[in-house]
């Protein structure tokens, strides 16, 4: 424990991190240079530019990063309510005083910058999640506990769902695997999983060819088990409720969902095929990324790229860049670089000896997982259109700096992992 | 608590899971499928297709009859349009306010990214103007593209016409015609296409999202030039055929005329026929409906190739050839003309009475009782009992002169003609049928029918003494003159050279002896053989036949000529054929003869037309009101149009209007 005294904030840093964390920003530079670059136009280094911006937005980033790691890690735990109460003031004023962008009330203009809370509410909501688990110990053996966790996670979930910001509010969910982690039970992201499923086979398979299937399984599972009476009782059960969802996504479905979310919803499903309009940005993305073959078309070579033929492509279809120019060599070396970071992530919230640390080590590599996987997916079509962007590669500063805060407490945190918190 | 550890690998594995769904996918589209990488390409490239020169066509002399002319279309691309001066724009264009907010119109509707013609084929005198002010109107361009133009003004259906692609040719092309190409029609036009048409150029561009050309694509490497069409060199001799056009004005009927040796067409009229320029460019479709549609006597009907006529007299040579071949006669086998010949109780006239006669004079004197005898001879000469096979043997032997089969002119639409083998008349008179029952094809007429080209190449084959080689139109395609191989093989007749002697003997008094029948067509210093034909028609007039071939020895041009219901072959057919082989061998039809060619040209022969609906005759004097409304046209109307009826007569004559034509309908296929 006897260590410089000159070192004593960086030290213990996860360097690893830290290096992936950089490598992706570069990544994340280079290919928004790449999208807006225009061979007519290019006339030295312009910082009012997307790509300037950003690299402001790297630097600053680094910096802001950085400066977590001079805090004391304590304070993220004793302030982790208060940041939470900010963060959700913050969503309640987004709805009065917010900048409507895109059809979304997500962003407070401050002066010549625009914040959008929601992408702060998350490291609010994954402190306060993990100051709770940490202080309370509960094991989600119980409705409380359980009630009182879906709360701090719905919270936010549902502000951010008034604005409404469909893409950021989903996110959410992520939290479910740190309290999976911390005891909740199995069967929770096993009902997720299936509600997910059965939603999907809702549209591709007729409804009554989907209830006679339950209605087998179901009696296939009774009759294994027919000494088991309560097993009995609760198979019943489980199999009457979920038909009894098929037909209530049917009738969420049509009442629900805004028509421009069910129609990327039947896009991705391959219910409707539609070249121009909603369909417009998936096909032209995945042109792009497929356009792109084994070793991509190279730096600032893509046509589709170079002449706009995919919107949003420096932030949320920014992967259709990497796909085009760097192909698929490029796009495994990105999700190797994820993966890597992810997996990393979750070996060190394992090694933390403070639950808190954990609980908030575990949040991080969820939220961005989610966001990496419905992100790329999105732009491949195997997801709808959901906007949100991709970790530390889109543009744009609120997305990069709130992943680079929530990273680096983590990073702080683990630096501290032999302390107490 | 202790198991919640293992909880990570779960977490971990789902993580692992869900990178390799996406890299499958990833992989499925970028490496597997290359449908992305097509689809990029059809994105950011567009081609444009750059249109060659049409081949241009030369006649025997290497003069130019058929070539191009550069026209401009003003072509408009709507979203570039910005608001402009529309009276400017109109008043350059000589058109009305009104109509250029149609065309832009019309353009949007098209397309709102892509050029479209907003005006075809503008006036050279606007193309001038427009050149100056150009630059106030953006979004407008002008392209300029080439038109056929045939620079004589004759042989509108040899030549045929060129007009845009329908759907149709675009499915049967595989690709190569797009909507807004030209494709030949008809005629020559049409069956060289392949030649004529050239390869067109490609140049790739490069569009953004925006459909904004961003330069050329890989530096051109893939870009194509226009390769311009091939030359074709035709076998007609222009001035022959205007002349023959001349001649033909106000007639209906046809003229082939062949060079005996090569096969190669010297002329081809189909008359009543049409300036082909009058279906070129814009005026396509009213001139489509006025002239050629709405002429009764049907200039859609390519007479040469498509025209049944019994070939009458003209078959006389034939038939002497082969009873020398078969030996049936010798050149000294008399026999005698009362004036008639009884085929069993049906009695076949004959024009005179000449008594005991030998060959040349029954060829001279067109004599029918003595072919009827040497027909009587053909098939029966193996006996009575035998008559239906022999005559199937004769039949094959005179078809291998091209009757009742396509010759394969380089035409479309040829046709074959009638000339029945035994079976046909197995099935109308069962088994009891003989010479007698056919008699009437010793003379050429009955059943059978021949087109004036078959005619034609019939003189050629008894020019050549016993070979033809099929006539063609073309004689060298590109600067290595090209001609497909059938053009060039010879086809034999089978029957021996030294029987040809005495038949063109008698050929050649029909036309310089004083008993001839055409000896009024003779020809100064050149020794023309012919043959005259009236052929019996049995919906009005006679027709008037001639066919011939000249000089006798070394023989340079064989003609057919035939116009309806002229009634002698000697009055009309043979001048005509004098005239015309004079022209070919001389360049310039001499003495007095050259006065007759202003009074054939003025002869107007054309049959009186007949309502067929209300069957309502036509009188002679009708058809005279109608050439006559047709020269005041002419004076006014620079095209030339040899036919005889158009609009104003038709409206002189509320008797005749277009329900005349109702059943006759224009056969264009």
């Amino acid at each position: 424990m006897i260590q410089q005294q000159g070192n004593r904030f960086f030290f213990n840093v996860d360097w690893i991190t830290v290096l992936i964390y950089i490598a992706l920003c570069a990544i994340g530079f280079t290919n928004i240079y790449a999208s807006i670059y225009n061979p007519d136009k290019a006339v030295g280094f312009d910082f009012a530019s997307s790509y300037g911006k950003q690299l402001i937005y790297v630097i600053t980033g680094l910096i802001l990063g950085l400066s977590i790691l001079l805090f004391d890690g304590r304070l993220f735990n004793v302030f982790a309510p208060f940041i939470y109460g900010i963060t959700l003031v913050l969503l309640i004023i987004v709805l009065f005083v917010g900048r409507n962008v895109g059809g979304n009330q997500a962003w407070i203009p401050i002066g010549s910058f625009r914040l959008q809370p929601s992408e702060f509410a998350k490291f609010g909501t994954a402190l306060l999640l993990a100051r709770y688990v940490s202080t309370f110990n509960p094991k989600f053996r119980d409705v409380k506990s359980i009630f009182i966790a879906a709360a701090i996670v719905l919270a936010p979930l549902l502000l951010i769902m008034l604005q409404p910001d469909t893409g950021s509010a989903l996110v959410f969910l992520a939290f479910m695997f740190p309290l999976y982690r911390e005891g909740l039970s199995g069967y929770f992201l096993l009902i997720f999983l299936g509600m997910i499923v059965l939603f999907v086979a809702d549209f591709l398979v007729p409804t009554y060819i989907l209830i006679l299937v339950l209605t087998t399984i179901g009696a296939l599972f009774i009759y294994a088990n027919k000494r088991k009476q309560k097993l009995i009782i609760t198979t019943v059960f489980v199999t009457l409720i979920a038909i009894g969802y098929l037909f209530l996504v049917k009738v969420a479905y049509t009442k629900v969902l805004e028509p421009h979310q069910r129609s990327r919803i039947e896009l991705m499903l391959g219910l409707k095929t539609d070249n121009k309009g909603a369909g417009y940005n998936v096909i032209q993305s995945q042109i792009a990324i497929g356009s792109g073959q084994a070793t991509g078309r190279g730096f600032l070579q893509g046509t589709q790229t170079k002449y706009g033929y995919v919107p949003e492509q420096s932030t949320d279809f920014i992967f259709s860049t990497i796909g085009e120019e760097w192909g698929f060599m490029g796009c495994s070396v990105v999700i190797g670089l994820y993966i890597f970071l992810l997996l990393r992530l979750v070996n060190l919230a394992e090694r933390q000896r403070s639950t808190f640390s954990r609980v908030y080590g575990y949040s991080v590599a969820c939220i961005l997982f989610f966001h990496v996987f419905i992100n790329i997916g999105m732009t491949i079509g195997i997801i709808p259109v959901i906007g949100i962007p991709l970790p530390l590669i889109s543009y744009g500063g609120s997305s990069l700096w709130s992943f680079t805060i929530l990273l680096f407490i983590f990073l702080k945190l683990d630096s501290n992992r032999m302390g107490f918190i | 608590m202790e198991q919640l550890f293992n909880r990570k690998y779960i977490i971990q594995g789902l993580f692992i899971v869900i990178a390799l769904i996406l890299l499958a996918k990833l992989f499925y589209i970028q490496i597997f499928s290359d449908a992305a990488f097509v689809a990029a390409e059809s994105n950011v490239l567009k081609k444009k297709f750059k249109y060659p020169a049409r081949g241009a066509i030369l006649d025997r002399n290497m003069k130019v009859i058929v070539q191009n002319e550069p026209v401009y279309d003003l072509m408009v691309i709507p979203n570039e349009v910005k608001s402009f001066d529309t009276l400017a724009l109109a008043n350059a264009l000589e058109i009305s306010f009104d109509d250029v907010r149609k065309s832009l119109k019309k353009a949007k509707a098209k397309s709102n990214y892509q050029s479209t013609p907003f005006s075809k084929q503008i006036s050279v005198q606007s193309y001038a103007r427009l050149q100056e002010i150009m630059y106030r109107f953006p979004g407008f361009s002008t392209q300029d593209r080439t038109i056929r133009h045939y620079p004589d003004s004759v042989a509108g259906q040899l030549f045929g016409y060129v007009k845009e692609v329908s759907q149709a040719d675009i499915d049967k092309s595989d690709g190569y015609y797009r909507s807004g190409d030209y494709i030949g029609k008809s005629g020559l036009e049409r069956s060289y296409e392949e030649v004529l048409r050239g390869e067109k150029g490609v140049v790739n561009t490069v569009y953004d999202a925006r459909n904004t050309p961003q330069g050329s694509y890989a530096n051109g490497k893939y870009d194509v030039n226009a390769v311009s069409g091939e030359r074709l060199i035709s076998g007609i001799d222009i001035d022959v055929q205007k002349l023959g056009e001349e001649l033909m004005q106000n007639k209906v009927g046809a003229v082939v005329a062949i060079e005996p040796s090569t096969g190669e067409i010297i002329s081809l009229v189909s008359s009543p026929g049409y300036d082909p320029n009058i279906l070129v460019g814009k005026g396509f479709g009213n001139n489509y409906m006025d002239f050629i549609v709405g002429n009764p006597y049907r200039p859609s009907l390519v007479r040469p190739i498509q025209g049944y006529y019994p070939p009458g007299s003209s078959f006389k040579p034939i038939d002497a050839l082969i009873a020398l071949q078969e030996g049936v006669i010798d050149p000294n086998t008399t026999f005698n003309c009362p004036g008639y010949y009884m085929a069993g109780n049906h009695k076949v006239k004959c024009e005179h009475v000449d008594g005991n006669i030998a060959m040349r004079r029954g060829i001279a004197r067109s004599c029918n009782t003595y072919f009827c005898h040497v027909f009587q001879n053909l098939i029966t000469k193996n006996g009575m009992k035998n008559q239906r096979q022999t005559y199937q043997e004769w039949r094959d032997k005179v078809a291998k002169f091209g009757f009742g089969s396509k010759l394969d002119i380089d035409m479309p639409f040829e046709r074959k003609g009638y000339f029945y083998s035994a079976d046909h008349y197995d099935k109308i008179y069962g088994k009891r049928w003989g010479y007698t029952t056919v008699i009437s094809q010793a003379i050429g007429q009955g059943e059978i029918t021949a087109t004036p080209l078959q005619i034609a190449n019939a003189m050629a084959i008894i020019a050549n003494r016993g070979y033809y080689i099929k006539p063609h139109l073309i004689k060298g395609m590109g600067d290595k003159k090209l001609v497909k191989k059938e053009y060039v093989t010879k086809n034999y007749v089978d029957i021996d050279p030294k029987y040809f002697e005495p038949v063109i003997d008698g050929m050649q008094e029909a036309v310089n002896s004083a008993w001839g029948t055409a000896t009024l067509s003779r020809i100064p210093d050149i020794i023309m053989c012919g043959k005259t034909g009236t052929v019996q028609n049995p919906h009005g007039k006679n027709h008037s036949v001639f066919i011939g071939f000249a000089p006798r020895d070394n023989p340079k041009i064989a003609i057919a000529v035939i116009v309806e219901n002229a009634g002698y072959g000697s009055t009309y057919a043979a001048p005509i054929a004098s005239y015309m082989v004079e022209k070919y061998l001389k360049r310039t039809v001499t003495g007095a003869r050259a006065n007759q060619v202003e009074w054939m040209k003025g002869q107007n022969l054309l049959p009186p037309l007949i309502d067929q609906n209300k069957k309502l005759k036509l009188t002679k004097a009708d058809s005279l009101t109608i050439k006559k409304a047709d020269s005041v046209k002419r004076v006014k109307d620079s095209l030339k149009i040899k036919s005889a009826v158009i609009k104003q007569s038709v409206s002189t004559k509320p008797a005749m209007n277009r329900t005349v034509i109702v059943g006759t309908k224009p056969e264009t296929k």
